[in-house]
Order: C-alpha cells, then structure tokens, then sequence
C-alpha cells in the first residue's frame, strides 16, 4: 500500500499505507469507520462505483480490516443514496451468509444529510449518536476516535482501489500518471463540458486536457471561463490557468485544492461571483455551529458578498480568522472562494 | 502492583515550552492557557469556565505553535517540550480580537449583564465576560459588521426564576455543559445548525414548560448575560457580597449572597468542598422568604380568653384575631418567668425543649444547655428523632459513630453507588449530582427504593422492593454474599465482631425465598449481591426511606452488615453515608440536642459523662435519658398523676403541629399544654397554638456554624438584619435562660456566638478540638474529626478501626419485622410521605419564596397511572386519602414511578397535612415515628383545600416591603 501512492481519496489525501500502519499499531480494539457520505457538491464518484461494483469496495475493506488488526467496521452512507443502500444491505447479506474468513463485526450506518459529518471526526461523533461536530486535534482518530478506540477512517473510493493494488501490484497504480504526478484519479466532472460525469483519469492531468480528452469539449456556446477544481471548498480558478496539474499538493501555491477531485466547470456566460456565492451559502448552511470564525463567519461573509462592490477588507478579515482559528477544514477552507474572486476574478466585485 | 515505588513518580512532571519568546514551565497535562495565566499572561477566552470541559469553540483563546498550519486553543492544547507558542504575537492577537468582534457585532444594543465597579464601566460593557475582553483587548465593532447584526431573538421569561435572552447568546455551551455535565439534568441542549445553532430547552420548549429543575447552575455559567437570573438582569452591582452557607439540605453548599439595599437580590454558588460552586433550586432561588412580609417582627401574646384550637389549621398567617403584640420584656417575662413558675410548681421533668436542626450549633448547643442546666432534666429533643435516629441508633451500636464514613462527593472514587430510601434528586440535589457524574464515567448505580425516582434513569439496576421489605432484600444479598464464599474473610476476621451470629441467622434468608417477600427477583439479588461484594469500591448512601419505619435500625444494621462483610468500608469510594436532612441537623445531633447524649453523644447515664459535663456546666444534671419527639407528646397528654407529665415546652425553629406523625394528637398534645412558647420566623401551625410567641432570625440574619451530612463545620455569615424587632436566637436563649435563673455571660459580637462556640468546642473536644472560631473564619469549612490547629481534618474514618471500644465493627443480625399498620381490606394502600424538590420541611420557608412557591404551589398526591383508572381519576382530580386516624383532601399527579398500590404525599402542605394520617408508631431502638409505611384507603373526590399557600405569588400581598 505504501509503495502504490494511495492516498486517500476523500479529499485529505493523507497516504493510505502509513494509516494503515500507525492504526495497526495503536492497542486492540480498533475500529474501522468508512465515510460514503460523499456531501461534497460535485463529487458523485463514490455513487458511481458503488452501484457497479460494491464487492469490490467490500474486499478493500476487508483487507484493510485484516491488515489492520480491526475488530468492527461502520459504514456510514449517505442517506440520499436509497438505491446503495439497499444494494448494499443485499451485498452485506450475502458476504455475512458466506463468510470467506471470520468478518469483524460490519455495520450500515445512515447518514441524515449533514455536509459537516463528511469531515471524519464530526462522522465519528454521529456514529456514535452526537450532534456531527467535528473534534479538537490531538487526540487524532487514528489514536482516539470512534467510541473512544483508534479507528481506521477511510473515504469508500481508498478502499474501492485496494483490491487493484493487491492483485496487480503497487507498481500498476503509481505507472498512470502525467506531468510528473502517480497515479489514478476519478473526476467527478460537472458544468458546462459536453460529456460529464466520472473520469478515471491520470493523476496531473491538467484542466484543458480533462475537458478536452475526457469530456468532449465545452458545451456548444459556451466558452471555457474558469473551474472549481475540488468541489465547493477547493477554490475557483479562471481558464488562464488551465496549465496546472490536478493532484494533491499541486494547487496549493494558488490557494486551491483537489479535494475529492470534483471539477465544476463553468463557461462566459457564468459569473465566477455567482458560484462563490453559491458555495458560501452553502457553507453558511452547512456549518455546524460549533466554533465562533465558522459560525459568525460564514453568514457575515455571504452578506458581504452580495454587494456589487465586495467590502474587500472586511471579507480579508472575516477570511483571516476562519482559516487561522476554525475547528475544522469546512471554516478553514470556506474563505478560499472569497480570495479566489478577489485574486483571479477581481473584476468582477470591483 | 500499579502503585508508585517512589515519591519522584508521585511529582507533577514539568514541561519547558516557550511562551511569546519566554521559558516558561508547566506541568504535565496542564493547558497552555492556564500556563500562561500562571505566568501572568491571560489569554482572552469565553467558553473556557474552571472546573468545567474545555470544549474549546469560542476560539477567543487561538495561540500559534510553531509548525502548526492554523491556531490553536490554548484553553484545550497542552505544551509539550520545547514547543514555541505566541500568545501574542500579531497573527494570534489579530485571530483573538476578531472573535472578540464578530461576537460583539451580533449583540443587541442594551444587554443583560453589565460588568465593571462603576456605573459608567457598566454602560461601556454590558455583554458581561465578553464585554470585559474586548474592553481589555481594545476591540470595537466596524459599522460594517455592526450593520450585518443577527435577527432578534425574543424573550423567553417563561420560567419564575430566569430570563432567557438568546439575543445575547454566544453559543460557547457552558450553559450546556452546566446541564448536562455539571448538574446532569438534560435540559439544556444545542439544536439546529450554522448560524441557526440555538441553545434551546427539551425539544425547543420555553424554559418554564421544560423538564428544568431550576438549578440556576446554566445562569451562573453563562457569560454574557444571555440566561440571567430575574433578579440580577442588567447591573451587577450591588452594595455587598456575603459568603455563607446554604440554610437549606444538609449538603452544606456554599454560596455568596448578593446584598441590594438590604435585600439578598441573588444567590451564587461558592467554591466549597460539597458543592464545588454547584446549587440547587432552593438554595440558588429560594432565599427570599426572609422578605416575605409575614415574618414575625414583634413579640406576640396570646391574647386572654382566646382558646388553642387545634383544628384551626386554616390560613395559619391570620394570626390577629389570637395574638397581641408585646414588648420583649414582656414576652421573655411570659415565657422564661412561666418556665420557672412551672418547674418551681412542679418539679424538674414538667419541661421540655424542641430544638432545631435548622439553627446553628451554637445555637443547638446553647439550647440544649438550658434545657439541661435551666429546666433541669433532659427533656430535649429534634427533629432528627423523625429523620435518622434510628440510623444513628445502628451505626452508634455498630460502629461507634453516628455520623458518615465517608463525604457525597466521595463517590468520584467509588466503582459502585449503592443508594437505597433516597430520592437525592430532589432532597440532596447537589449530592445527587456528583452521583450522577459517576455514573457517566461509569460507575454502577443501585437505586433500591419502593418508587423509582429521577435517579432511576441513571442506575445499573433498580431494585423497586416493596415498601416494608428492606430486611428481607437486604439480608437476601448478606445471604447470597456469605453463601457463594463472596465475603471479605480477612476483613471479617480482623475488623468485624460477631460474624458467626449474622452468618447463622441468614440462614433462612436465600434471595429465592426472599424474593416473593420483597418482590425482586432472586436473580437480580443475586447479580446485585455478587456485584456489590466484588466491586473495587461501594458506597451505600441512604435516606429516610431506611430509617422512618419501625425497622428502621433493623433496615441501618443490615447495611452495616453488607459494607463489613465485603470490606467496603474504610477505604475511598466504599462507606457508610446516611444522607442528612437539614442543614444542621448533623451538627444538631454532635452538639447534643437528643434526650440521651450529652455533646459528642456521650450518654447521659454513662457515669463518666455525667460527672464530665456536671463539672463542665458547674451543676447538677439529671441521671436519666429525657423523652424523645413523639414520646413528649405522649407525656403531655399524661393524667396528672404522672411525675413526667409535660406541662411547659420551649419549641425553637420546629413545627411538630405539622411534623409530627398523627397530627391531631400532637396538635391536641400541644394545644393542651399550659406553657407553648414558640420561636420562629413565621407564625407556623405549632405558634398557633402557642401562649407565647417569640420572633427569631432567618439563616442569612445571624452569625453561626452549621455541620453538614459530610462532618464538615461550615461557618454562616450575616447579610442582613432581622426585620422589625425579630432577635437572634442565639441573644433569645440567653434572655430565656436568664430568666430561669442561669448566670450565663457570652461576652463579644453577634450574641457571643464565637464565645458559645469555644465553649461547645471544649464539650466536644474529641471532636472538632482542632477546629476553632479563628480557624472556621479563616477557612469557611473544615471537616471533623479534627484534634488540633494542625490537624486537616479527616473525610474518611475507619481506616483502620472503628469508634467502637474494641475497636471493631459489631455485626447485628436483624429479622423480619412488619410495619405497625399493613393495608387490609378497609384500608388497602400504603401512603409514603417524604419530601420533593422546592418544598423543604414543614413548608413554613420554602411555600413563601417566591420562585419555589411559583413552580410547586399545591399540595398533589403522586400515584401510578393504573391506581388512577381503576379509581376512575385523572391527573388534577381531587381525592381524599383517609386513615384510621385521619384525612386529607389532594389533587392527584401520575407518577408510574410510584408502584402500584402505594400513594405519595410530601408532608410539606398545612392545608392537606399528610401527618394527618401517618402513624405514630416507634421504632423501639431510634424511636423514629413509622412515616414511610401507614394503610390508607382512597375515594374520589373530596374537598379540596380551601385556600393554598400563602399568598406568597399574589400579587395582592407582593413582598413590596
């Protein structure tokens, strides 16, 4: 697992292998938590592969549980997703009635559509029958999480790839790849491209060449404009800056992430305000409510933003204390559409 | 062995970190926070309160760590070593004021708390703690954030004691964490999400039509004046703040009055060893019965022709028609010189005295000392005779002290909490909470009781016996623990008399034969039984429940017996605690205010003793044990013939015309006598009958010290002075005693009570010797036994051997006895009496507070939902419960918590007496009246009192004084 790269895929992109390695050595009894709450707007992969090949995710998980040395899983699924969910009862059923080994104990948890209980300590806290906020670091999940216990938490498309890994070799995963990056990523791409939808494509791929090679282009009549290229919290890019491999690590000079690598692509006749806009109402409906920079922060900034002619240093200031002082990613990450307009869209909230 | 080999392991470890370019040092686990505080750097913070979770959400508290991405909380991160934080550098200082203004920018205008020493600091800062900071911190609101400012959230003054004002609210929980971790009551929750994130009650209901119990403990936690106590709301400044203690149970809690233009305006809970800055309802919300404007403030005389009725037991407040106002001199004339006319005429036994467990010790001690120096015999007595005598009776038997082994909050040690005749939620809150704590980290709670109460929600098992059965269950797990080889062989062997005897008479006691008896089943005597023996550490904790029953020392014998043979006695968490009642109704008892003991219970008739205090008091003292509560009142209505016949009686602070069992015979006894003088502060049902009544001081009127259930003397300060010409009682016993002839000269301030105390203190040497006037002005409490001005007190006894002369425990094996008077035909239910939340005693206190009189106004007999429809009621029906000694008339409320069969009425209601109809019968060895068990019969409908309470919420009468 440490040699192929995986890197976890709900968006941390935290390596696999050296999880798997500091949970296993944590004290018995650990647990394994598995997040397919898959809230993040745009991303809709984990759906996609789950509905055709659950049994795949289940050996990840399985191997995962073993290597680990893990005594329960809990699977918490998004509750919008009906259809997997009885598919996968059915294939729990099926695996539980069948046994190829001794199984650890495997529960289905329902999610109840709280964006926040995607961030892995606030899942924890849900599982466990708490309001979704997320936890204080230290102590990390991997030490103390899920009732207390060290706890494996993993994103349903790390595991989806383990079997691949274990039965072709880690050298078949990190051989994809483009523009010096390893690996395989699935785009969830969404907007104004002709052909969306999930893209299994070689990490480092570049915006142009995703809508070109893999989604057929823009839209007729629409023009490339710019992209959000990790779902609601990863930024927003404009078209000039089409050129930059998408991978973990590879946006970040430019204040933006790939996250679970949901690509939102929008075209000129789009306002790049509207969008972050959009996602700012999002997060201040989605916050937990928990720490004051996220709470005050998201709702006060989403005012600001509707004024025509943005109150920059307000917005800068508001976008200070929640990356620097909010509890968890959602605060820290929401200011990033704010600096994203302001640096690559100035013109329009001038 | 996990134990520390050497005293270097013991030794907090330090940890060096740099704070704003400065080695500092904390020790290990310590937040950086409190770190910082201690280096004289305080870091801004809101959601942070000592002695609670840090949870860490405001964020007003950010730090930055080197090599940290984002800021921290210093109020939730440790420094580890060599770590580099900046408190104050320009990113955290730039994080710590915005928080401090985006909170500030959604506040209203005018707020709810305002905070500084004068009137203009006050204006400036309004927000309470949040105003403080950004004052400090120099953060003002941008008009561009000001203008973004929240929606108004309305009021919510739905509760008698709280405002809610959400406006204010920062969300920080410490409200919640008050509820749910503090006082775990479960009212106060966090709801919805983002900006919508609401602190609401049960399921958004308002505060006053929620489960809250009215702690009070969320306003004391809330920072910026969003949950404010109806009397503190908007300036906090008042003339004085005085610290004392709590008048009410007998957890001792301390507390701060708030003194206004010579009103106690509010009540804090202080940092004291029972309660930790905790309350309850009655100790936060229940003080202003001292204004209410039916206290006595002038000497009353019963005025000529007018006979004592002892039915007319309406409206006790409509005193005119019956008393005169008199002068003190006259008063004191009446009573002490008709004392001495009385004993002159007929001897040394035709007075008694009632003292009280509501007064101080000084008090209790000066008390008892006339009625043993001044009306000659030993005649006195308190209400502890109808509380834990009968536990006193076994535990002095057993283990040679009446008091607890170990204190409440002791039960943070105990792997166990045994709890059995206590419903502490409601008459030992504060207790009841640190039980609760336990719970949640995860001792085992037994709550064995006839009615599953609050704490039943929180227990591992519930054992819901039936009412009368305590032996037969209690001696079912003594049987099951000597029977399965469970008992503590080497404890028994070198600490324990009298094994061989308990083991052979529990020999017909299996849990399978006792089960049908007590009606729980063998299994779960056994599982309880096995666990309770096995467990690190148990603690059995009772009320009166064990004790007000005929066997009841039985009941108390019988709990010895389960602690010794298990060794669960003598080490932390494991012990002994019978809970008590009053708030000084322990130190009541340890001053001497029982008929068979002199102070520090040494026994009248013990030759040893007797010379002692004959010297000590330089005078004669009577040979033989006085008469208890119930037996006095027997001696009253003696024939005349009678030596012993009680012609005269001093009752200080007590209400017998409605604690006593049997009301119409202790009303007749009373109304019979040809001396009552009455000491009080309201004019109660047992003044009504008086010839003469004298107008005392309320607790927080007067100088004096209280002992606690935990042995804890606790000093209570004056914070204001008695209405009109009401006196002391401390100054009203020595006029008395003057009068009788007593040459007593306590010399200083506040009646001499520093000099009463040193004398009570010399009388109990080899008690509180250690603990002197100085000391308890010093230290506020200090826990007994206590030898000496070095010694810390000791919070657990029997260490290593009991107070008995061999120094061992002696075990009593204790049979099946049945209550005096069991259900039959005519009479087929059992009523219980006891106490609920807001109503304390008699009522005569509580029933004129405002707030405790707004939440339980009226007297209601609790039943279970089944009895109900098969008596055809509803909740709010009128039913009349009659014994064979009398009745009452009650609305009926459903609690399927009381078990079929059984009806519940607290005894704190004049106008529907439940001592009407209990019975007077005694346990032989406490002479405790049987409270807990009397045969009833129930009819619907009835007559409904006529008038309820005082008046105290009518608006007619509103204390405007």
């Amino acid at each position: 697992m440490e040699s192929s790269g995986l890197r976890g895929l709900g968006g941390a992109g935290f390596p696999a292998g050296r999880k798997w390695r500091i949970v296993r050595d944590q004290v018995a009894p650990k647990l394994m938590a598995v997040n397919i709450d898959e809230g993040e707007p745009g991303t809709f992969k984990d759906r996609t592969y789950l509905e055709r090949d659950p049994h795949r995710f289940l050996e990840g998980l399985l191997i995962a549980a073993s290597v680990v040395g893990i005594d329960a899983c809990y699977i918490y699924l998004r509750d919008e997703y009906h259809g997997c969910r009885e598919l996968l009862e059915l294939e729990l059923k099926k695996l539980q009635a069948n046994p190829p080994f001794k199984l650890p104990l495997i529960e289905l948890r329902r999610g109840a559509g709280a964006y926040i209980c995607g961030e892995e300590s606030a899942m924890i806290e849900s599982i466990e029958g708490k309001r979704g906020e997320p936890r204080m670091r230290p102590p990390y999940i991997a030490q103390v999480g899920l009732f207390g216990r060290p706890t494996l938490e993993h994103n349903f498309e790390t595991l989806y790839w383990v079997r691949d890994i274990v039965q072709r070799g880690p050298e078949w995963f990190s051989s994809f790849g483009r523009h010096d990056r390893k690996g395989l990523r699935s785009f969830s791409v969404s907007g104004r491209v002709k052909n969306p939808g999930v893209k299994l494509a070689p990490a480092g791929i570049t915006i142009q060449e995703l809508i070109d090679e893999y989604c057929g282009g823009m839209q007729e009549g629409h023009a490339f404009y710019g992209y959000l290229p990790g779902g609601a919290s990863g930024g927003i890019l404009p078209a000039t800056m089409n050129a930059i491999p998408l991978d973990f690590d590879t946006l970040q000079p430019y204040g933006c992430f790939i996250g679970s690598a949901a690509v939102m692509v929008f075209g000129d006749k789009d306002k790049a305000r509207d969008m972050a806009l959009n996602v700012m109402h999002f997060f201040e409906h989605e916050s937990c409510g928990q720490c004051t920079p996220c709470r005050v922060g998201t709702g006060k900034a989403a005012t600001l933003m509707q004024a025509p002619s943005w109150d920059q240093d307000t917005l800068e200031d508001l976008a200070i204390v929640m990356v620097d002082a909010s509890i968890c990613g959602l605060g820290q990450a929401a200011p990033n559409p704010i600096r994203c307009i302001a640096k690559y869209f100035p013109q329009e909230v001038a | 062995m996990n134990a520390p080999v050497n005293a270097k392991e013991l030794q907090l470890q330090i940890v060096e970190f740099k704070l704003d370019g400065q080695t500092i040092i904390s020790y290990e686990g310590e937040t950086i926070l409190k770190a910082a505080k201690r280096h004289g750097i305080d870091i801004p913070h809101l959601c942070f309160k000592d002695g609670y979770r840090a949870d860490g959400n405001c964020r007003a508290c950010v730090v930055e760590i080197n090599g940290e991405r984002t800021l921290a909380p210093s109020c939730c991160r440790s420094a580890t070593a060599g770590m580099e934080v900046k408190a104050q550098s320009e990113r955290a200082v730039k994080s710590q004021k915005l928080i401090l203004e985006m909170l500030l920018s959604d506040m209203p205008d005018e707020g709810f708390k305002w905070v500084g020493d004068s009137e203009a600091e006050e204006q400036k800062n309004q927000h309470g703690e949040l105003s403080t900071w950004a004052t400090r911190m120099d953060v003002t609101v941008r008009p561009e954030l000001k203008a973004l400012r929240r929606e108004k959230v309305a009021s919510d003054v739905s509760h008698p004691a709280m405002a809610v004002n959400l406006d204010a609210c920062i969300q920080c929980n410490r409200c919640v964490r008050a509820c749910r971790e503090e006082q775990v009551n479960d009212v106060i929750g966090y709801a919805m999400r983002g900006s919508h994130s609401e602190i609401v009650f049960d399921l958004n209901d308002p505060m006053g039509d929620s489960t809250c119990v009215a702690c009070g403990e969320c306003v004391q936690a809330c920072p910026t004046g969003a949950l404010m106590p109806k009397g503190l709301i908007g300036s906090q400044i008042v003339d004085r703040k005085v610290d004392s203690v709590c008048p009410f149970c007998g957890v001792g809690c301390q507390i701060t009055y708030n003194v206004k233009d010579e009103k106690i305006v509010s009540v804090e809970g202080r940092d004291g060893p029972a309660n930790h800055n905790r309350l309850c309802v009655k100790g936060r919300f229940g003080m202003d019965y001292i204004h209410n404007p039916q206290r006595l403030t002038k000497p009353l005389i019963r005025k000529t022709g007018v006979p004592k009725d002892e039915n007319a037991t309406q409206n006790p407040q409509d005193w005119s028609s019956i008393f005169r106002e008199a002068t003190w001199e006259e008063a004191l004339e009446a009573a002490g010189g008709g004392f001495k006319k009385l004993k002159n005429q007929y001897g040394n036994k035709v007075l008694a005295g009632f003292g009280s467990a509501k007064g101080s010790n000084e008090e209790a001690y000066l008390f008892q000392k006339l009625v043993r120096t001044g009306f000659g015999s030993n005649n006195v007595d308190h209400c502890t005779r109808l509380c834990h005598a009968s536990s006193v009776a076994a535990l002095l038997e057993g283990v040679g002290s009446g008091a607890v082994s170990n204190q409440v909050n002791d039960v943070e040690h105990s792997s166990m909490i045994f709890l059995i005749g206590s419903n502490p939620t409601a008459n030992h809150p504060v207790a009841a909470t640190w039980f609760k704590n336990a719970a949640k980290r995860g001792a085992k709670i037994v709550l064995c009781d006839p009615r599953i109460t609050d704490m039943g929600k929180h227990a591992w098992r519930t054992m819901q016996f039936k009412p009368d059965t305590d032996v037969a269950m209690l001696n079912a797990m003594i049987y099951t623990i000597i029977e399965e080889g469970l008992a503590d062989k080497d404890f028994i062997a070198h600490r324990a008399n009298n094994f061989e005897a308990l083991k052979e008479n529990i020999k017909g006691y299996s849990p399978e034969a006792m089960a049908p008896i007590c009606g729980i089943p063998a299994e779960t005597l056994r599982e309880v039984a096995r666990e309770f023996a096995t467990t690190k550490s148990a603690m059995v904790l009772w009320g009166m429940g064990v004790s007000q029953h005929v066997h009841g020392t039985d009941n108390a014998r019988c709990l010895i017996a389960l602690v010794s043979i298990t060794g669960q006695i003598g080490k932390p968490g494991s012990g002994l605690h019978p809970l008590r009642g009053q708030n000084n109704v322990q130190g009541a008892s340890d001053a001497g205010l029982i008929p068979m003991m002199f102070p520090n219970y040494q026994r009248v008739d013990n030759p040893t003793a007797h010379a002692w205090f004959e010297k000590f008091w330089d005078t004669p003292l009577d040979k033989k044990p006085g008469y208890t509560v119930v037996e006095i009142m027997h001696k009253i209505t003696a024939p005349d013939s009678d030596p012993d016949k009680i012609r005269g009686m001093y009752v200080e602070g007590e209400n017998p015309a409605m604690s006593d069992p049997d009301l119409n015979h202790a009303r007749h006894a009373l109304a019979s006598l040809e001396l009552l003088v009455v000491q009080d502060i309201f004019m109660t049902e047992t003044a009504l009958l008086a010839d003469v009544v004298l107008p005392a001081s309320a607790w927080p009127e007067k100088v004096g010290t209280a002992s606690n259930t935990d042995r804890m003397v606790q000093m209570g300060k004056k914070a204001i002075n008695p209405p009109g010409d009401a006196k002391p009682d401390l100054w009203i016993i020595q006029e008395i005693a003057k009068k009788m002839g007593l040459n007593w000269n306590y010399a200083g301030p506040d009646a001499g009570v520093a000099a009463v105390y040193d004398e009570m203190r010399q009388a109990m040497h080899a008690a509180i010797n250690g603990i002197t006037w100085e000391r308890l002005e010093k230290e506020s409490s200090v826990t007994y036994p206590c030898l000496s001005a070095e010694d810390p007190g000791r919070p657990i006894v029997f260490d290593d051997q009991f107070a008995t002369a061999d120094g061992k425990v002696k075990l009593v094996p204790a049979d099946i006895i049945h209550a005096d008077e069991r259900p039959d035909a005519e009479y087929p239910f059992v009523l219980i009496t006891g106490r609920q939340l807001e109503h304390w005693h008699t009522g005569s206190m509580t029933r004129r507070a405002t707030v405790l009189d707004a939440i339980e106004p009226l007297a209601t007999a609790s039943m279970h939902g089944e009895d109900m429809t098969q008596l055809g009621v509803v909740a709010g029906d009128v039913i009349t419960v009659q014994s064979r000694r009398g009745d009452v008339g009650i609305h009926v409320r459903r609690d399927d918590g009381t078990p079929q069969g059984v009806i519940f009425i607290p005894f704190a209601y004049y106008e529907a007496a439940a001592n009407l109809i209990t019975n007077a019968a005694l346990d032989p060895f406490g002479k405790i009246p049987e409270f807990k068990y009397c045969a009833v019969k129930l009819t619907k409908g009835g007559k409904a009192p006529v008038s309820i309470g005082y008046g105290t919420n009518d608006s007619k009468q509103h204390i405007t004084a």
